[in-house]
């Protein structure tokens, strides 16, 4: 038999759960320990809390493959690789295809923006003439709607994407995955907030036809770019890369420019490289890309009880677990608490839209916010607030990413792999930074702020994950 | 509707705080819309569509910041743009404080404490046993001070911690004292040769104050909680501790504090002690010594008589029996105290805070004066039909379970005890109140002022009854409560004062013997 070697032999150190008066005893006595915030888990709830028990008496099965699944996480080396039409790269994808952000869902139950930016898909592939036709092929069942998740691809808001439609390749250079996400055509009527006017169109068209081909022969002639590295740079300029890209899309530009300037007739030059600067959020499709070939990695080991995908399609916000396979767990999706841009206001919201909760799942944006105290204010906040999401959100994560660094908080790692366990147990839900689509299509971004993922989700999650374990162990 | 705008050349701002301002401006009286950008093309157009894009506006630059309100009057429009400037001119220092983030489960406080080795839970009964388990999962020993934790949890939790060499003391576990630091409710005692491993919280401080007291020390003294020696649970925990304190350096003498065990669990445990390369002291409380003798071990019926022999084997002596007048010799006071008595106030009654001092209590006095009733009585037919209502002879165990449902333990609020002193104090049948008082850490501040106090409210109460009051402190000099003062402030207010559970119960019972035989 072992023995309590360390307890009898090393000095005590204390864990006190319950009343705080026994832990202020030790402190009296200079003994090292320390008190547990300790709430009812899942605020209470008597059969999660029968759930969660029965749970940690299998636990040594799921921290196994939890581990398995961070090293997965820890290790990825996502690297933009390469520039191609959607349908000429993305494996299984069909011509009839068209994929959208967050979990399934119909035409028929799709958000204004999101139908917006099908008929201007419908359009831009040349299989419609215009809104009325698409709008009756969309709904005629020849169109194959899927989640961009589930094709190891990522769009922001309505995350539309359609078979000639350029998207950045990014290779996780560890295990060899890739993901995909479209390009990001700025700010203000774009499709990706439902606009499909003949303008629309066209700039599709010259992000296909200008924009791509110089960024690819620029990426090839780089020999790719190391995402990583730009992403740990970036959040050391202050962009937590999800509501905030301008220090990495600078980084981009950077580092693209020598090879552009090489590759490119300098005539159109001026104007891919005007595109790129008037967009701050240009980084964001790139930044997803590489949280998704992150993250993809980490899916599908059996136990484990990571988070692999946060995703809205503007109607519901659903969630995907590694060691539960394929499987959404969804509910409503909340409206965005923000600020809104003049003119707008709370009427005007859709609610929560976009995969670009992929860079949250990943350890960025909301669980990176100590590095982006500007974002803050999209609340009302102070940098403190800032500091205290992020603090906040180590309750809920497996991990930290020594790759990713927060100068503010003595540059320790950020918050890294949601565990569906700890965001029931503790009953803190993630926090997401995001923009504010307008209801409407076309309209666009109306405003920016705060959102929290819904514990619906992840209640789902946990009493599946006890089936099976249960069953199982 | 009137449209006035103010621009501010070259004035670049963040957009997030242009946002806000916008948002300030709206709230503001009569403002029917309001804009604080700077005037980019694509926050023109957005103006436009709106129907609020003014020439001016129109022709300013994209580092120029232009401020729009629309109101209904010349007034409110004029009173948003002055605050717009003052909100713009203000240095916005904004101040906020990062919250004390404490961890909020048992697995983020581990990675928070790096080398974290105890778990202190103190939760609700109904949570306490996935609390422990996750920290034997992290591999840490657990001190469950939760009651209300069904055997079947202990059962099993108490298999894991054995099978991973981890303590699961509790549940219920009032004390420990682990390497020298005192956990839950525990006394400041010194460092020492004593390892004691024991099923009852009081009994364990009683003997750790006890050994102090006597010039001994303690190296750990192990709760295992009040049904270790179950058969159910089979002594699991005893067993573990015995292990740990036979292979502990530190640990020359052991020192085990039974509670009523169950017969397989009792050969178990005494199988285990006669493999022990260590001393071994066995108390058995209310227990049966031929058991203890026959099988050849030191054996102690009083916790006092088993912190005399502990220290005396730690000082390399022999084993023997406490002597009557180790203390002293009372005989003088108790004659004092007997002689005020009026003919009827012939019973005792003993409010006790821990329940192994009343178990214990019960057992002298059983052999001085007869029988005892009480909530928790040695024989079942001794049983209180109310335990709020004394009868003849009674101890009460205030921190049973009856009296402590929904309220804290007597040992942190005084209150219960308090009510119960003034009605004994009416009865004019009562001739001697017995009480502990237990300080240390996890007690009341003042456990002993709160007694006194009681004491002189019941005295003011009924001045013709004179019951004589007779305590003891379980506690030492370097308790938060200081001995000394507890001491002097209960013997200032006339009660006597006894350095022993034991003593403070036998000089109680000769008193009410003394009485007796007076008036026979």
């Amino acid at each position: 038999m072992t023995l309590s070697r360390n307890l009898i032999n090393g000095p005590v150190k204390v864990v006190n759960v319950g009343l705080d008066s026994f832990a202020n005893n030790l402190t009296s006595l200079g003994v090292a320990n320390i008190h547990v915030e300790w709430r009812p888990p899942a605020n209470g709830d008597p059969h999660l809390v029968r759930l969660l028990a029965l749970i940690e008496q299998n636990i040594d099965v799921i921290n196994t493959a939890n581990q398995k699944a961070i090293n997965r996480l820890l290790e990825a080396q996502p690297k933009l690789v390469d520039v191609k039409l959607a349908g000429d790269v993305i494996p299984g994808f069909e011509r009839n295809m068209i994929l959208h952000s967050g979990p399934p869902i119909t035409w028929s139950k799709m958000c204004g923006p999101m139908r917006g930016a099908v008929i201007g898909a419908l359009i831009y592939e040349g299989l419609a003439d215009n809104a009325e036709q698409a709008e009756k092929l969309a709904a005629s069942g020849e169109i194959k709607f899927a989640p961009c998740h589930e094709y190891s691809a990522v769009g922001p808001m309505s995350g539309i994407i359609s078979a000639s439609m350029p998207v950045f390749v990014v290779e996780n250079e560890a295990a060899g995955n890739r993901a995909y996400s479209n390009f990001n055509e700025g700010l203000g009527k774009v499709l990706r907030f439902g606009a499909n006017s003949p303008e629309i169109i066209e700039r599709l068209r010259w992000i296909r036809d200008v924009l791509a081909p110089a960024l690819r022969d620029a990426i090839l002639a780089c020999g790719g770019i190391d995402l990583k590295t730009l992403t740990a740079k970036a959040l050391q300029m202050g962009d937590e890369c999800h509501n905030r890209n301008l220090a990495a899309t600078s980084l981009l530009i950077r580092t693209l420019m020598p090879a552009l300037v090489k590759t490119y007739p300098p005539n159109k030059l001026e104007e891919v490289v005007s595109f790129l600067a008037k967009n701050d959020h240009f980084y964001l499709n790139i930044s997803m890309a590489a949280c998704k070939a992150t993250l993809d990695a980490a899916h599908g080991i059996q136990g484990s009880t990571l988070v692999t995908a946060m995703a809205r399609n503007g109607v519901e916000f659903g969630i995907r677990v590694s060691g539960l396979g394929n499987e959404w767990f969804t509910s409503p999706a909340p409206y965005v608490k923000g600020l809104y841009f003049p003119g707008y206001d709370d009427e005007d919201a859709n609610p929560d839209l976009g995969d670009s909760a992929i860079t949250e799942t990943c350890g960025l944006g909301g669980f990176a916010m100590a590095a982006a105290p500007a974002i803050v204010q999209f609340v009302g906040g102070t940098p403190q607030d800032a500091l205290n999401y992020t603090l906040e959100m180590y309750n809920i994560t497996l991990t930290s990413n020594p790759a990713y660094t927060i100068p503010n908080l003595g540059f320790r790692s950020t918050p890294t792999g949601i565990d569906v366990l700890k965001v029931v147990e503790t009953g803190i839900n993630p926090i997401i930074n995001t923009g504010i689509a307008h209801r409407e299509a076309g309209v666009g971004q109306v405003g920016a702020g705060l959102v929290r993922a819904p514990m619906e989700c992840f209640i789902a999650a946990l009493r599946r994950l006890a089936e099976i374990i249960l069953t199982v162990g | 509707m009137v449209i006035r705008w103010l621009i501010k050349p070259k004035m670049y701002q963040d957009s997030v705080k242009l946002m806000k301002l916008s948002s300030e401006l709206s709230k503001q009286e009569g403002i029917k819309h309001a804009s604080v950008i700077m005037a980019t093309e694509l926050n023109k157009s957005t103006l436009e569509n709106i129907g609020m894009l003014v020439p001016e506006v129109a022709a300013a630059n994209a580092d120029d910041l232009a401020i729009i309100v629309a109101s209904d009057t010349e007034k409110q429009a004029q009173k948003a743009l002055e605050l717009a400037e003052k909100l713009l001119n203000r240095a916005e220092v904004q101040q906020g404080e990062t919250k004390q983030q404490s961890p909020k489960t048992l697995r983020s406080a581990v990675e928070a404490l790096p080398g974290a080795n105890l778990a202190l839970i103190s939760v609700p009964g109904i949570y306490a046993a996935t609390e422990a388990l996750k920290a034997l999962n992290l591999g840490l020993n657990v001190h469950i001070f939760s009651d209300n934790v069904s055997l079947e949890d202990e059962v099993w939790l108490k298999q894991i911690g054995t099978k991973k060499g981890l303590l699961v003391m509790g549940p219920d576990c009032g004390t420990a004292i682990i390497d020298g630091v005192p956990l839950a409710f525990a006394n400041v005692v010194s460092r020492g040769k004593i390892g004691i491993v024991g099923a009852s919280g009081t009994g364990i401080q009683e003997a750790t104050v006890l050994i102090e007291r006597m010039g001994g020390g303690i190296s750990h003294a192990i709760g295992t909680g009040g049904r270790d020696l179950l058969d159910e649970v089979g002594g699991q925990m005893m067993l573990l501790g015995i292990d740990l304190l036979e292979n502990d350096p530190s640990t020359e003498v052991i020192l085990l504090i039974s509670k009523p065990a169950g017969p397989q669990t009792t050969k178990k445990i005494l199988d285990r002690v006669k493999q022990c390369k260590k001393p071994v002291i066995v108390n058995l409380l209310k227990g049966d010594m031929n058991i203890i003798r026959s099988a050849g071990f030191v054996g102690a019926v009083t916790i006092e008589d088993a912190a005399y022999k502990a220290v005396a084997l730690a000082n390399g002596e022999e084993a023997v029996s406490i002597p009557e007048t180790y203390w002293g010799d009372y005989s003088e006071q108790m004659a004092v105290l007997e002689r005020q008595l009026c003919p009827n106030q012939r019973y005792i009654r003993g409010l006790f805070t821990g329940g192994t001092l009343a178990d214990e209590a019960m057992v002298i006095l059983s052999d001085i004066i007869g029988d005892i009733f009480s909530n928790i009585p040695l024989k079942p037919e001794l049983k209180l039909p109310s335990a709020r209502k004394s009868h003849k002879h009674t101890i009460v165990d205030l921190g049973d379970d009856e009296f402590t449902r929904g309220r804290p333990h007597p040992m942190i609020d005084p209150f219960p005890r308090n009510e119960r002193l003034m009605q004994e104090y009416a009865d004019p049948e009562v001739g001697v109140i017995l009480c502990d008082v237990v300080t240390g850490y996890g007690s009341h501040a003042d456990p002993a002022g709160e007694l006194a106090r009681a004491v002189a409210r019941a005295r003011d109460a009924y001045p013709s009854n004179n019951p004589a009051v007779i305590a003891f402190v379980c506690g030492t000099e370097a308790d938060p409560q200081p001995l000394s003062e507890q001491v002097k402030v209960l013997e200032e207010e006339g009660i006597f004062v006894l350095p022993s559970n034991a003593e403070a119960a036998r000089t109680a019972g000769r008193i009410i013997k003394l009485h007796e035989n007076r008036r026979v």
